[in-house]
């Protein structure tokens, strides 16, 4: 099963895990990526490109399923503004055991990370800026590639 | 008889679209503007805005039909067109 999507309100993570959960796996991984407070950061505001950001997450859970066999993927990415501490996305992979599990999360974070139309813009007080791509970022989601 | 040249909706994100003023246009193509970079070289000269967003093309990612493409890649019977920063997600 992939529930692939975006939203605006927060993420419940009980609800969240409890699809992944009900797959009859033996392994639940998860991953959940939190608004950090970097050097003061007050607020980060993620825009996003409506149709093309949910079929990019739907495609990236299609990959992880197909390539280790996945018995459910999840995928939720917020948008709109956020707070430090603040859940911005979450990641689960179901699998018999949990070497696919992890690695799916894994492997579905990383891409998320590049090839999603996603955007942050960070706040320090008065100060907006957008944030740029890091190549640390696009190295971890090309890691994938010949696997 | 005249033809009409084709009609794509411009979308724009980020600091593209803060750049530009407005997230989304409606241009009529050129037929000389056949790839992804010759549009974005055409566009840069539609105003201020536009040649200050389009000014460091590296830093440009282009969607045509949201899916992500190359600057040599033809638009063809593009609908909607899409140019934005690098994404910063997850």
């Amino acid at each position: 099963m992939i529930r692939a999507f975006v939203q605006a309100e927060p993420i419940d993570l009980a609800d969240a895990l409890a699809g992944v959960e009900a797959s009859g796996a033996g392994g639940v991984a998860s991953f959940t990526g939190i608004v950090r407070n970097d050097d003061g950061v007050s607020a980060l505001t993620l825009e996003h490109y409506p149709g093309m950001t949910e079929a990019a997450l739907k495609a990236v859970a299609r990959e992880a399923q197909g390539r280790w066999n996945l018995l459910a993927i999840t995928i939720i990415h917020r948008v709109g503004t956020m707070y430090p501490g603040d859940r911005i996305v979450f990641v689960a992979a179901a699998a018999a055991h949990r070497e696919p599990a992890l690695a799916a999360c894994a492997f579905a974070i990383d891409r998320l990370k590049t090839g999603a139309p996603f955007w942050k813009r960070e706040q320090r007080g008065d100060a907006v800026r957008w944030v740029e791509p890091r190549a640390a970022d696009d190295a971890a989601a090309t890691r994938w590639d010949d696997g | 008889m005249a033809t009409t040249n084709p009609v794509v909706t411009m979308l724009y994100f980020a600091w593209v679209r803060e750049a530009i003023g407005r997230g989304e246009e409606q241009v009529a193509l050129p037929p000389d503007v056949d790839t992804a970079a010759a549009l974005i070289d055409w566009l840069a000269q539609r105003s201020a805005g536009h040649a200050t967003a389009f000014a460091d093309r590296s830093r440009l990612r282009i969607a045509i039909d949201q899916v992500m493409v190359e600057p040599d890649a033809p638009i063809g019977g593009a609908r909607e067109i899409a140019i934005f920063p690098p994404v910063t997600g997850g």
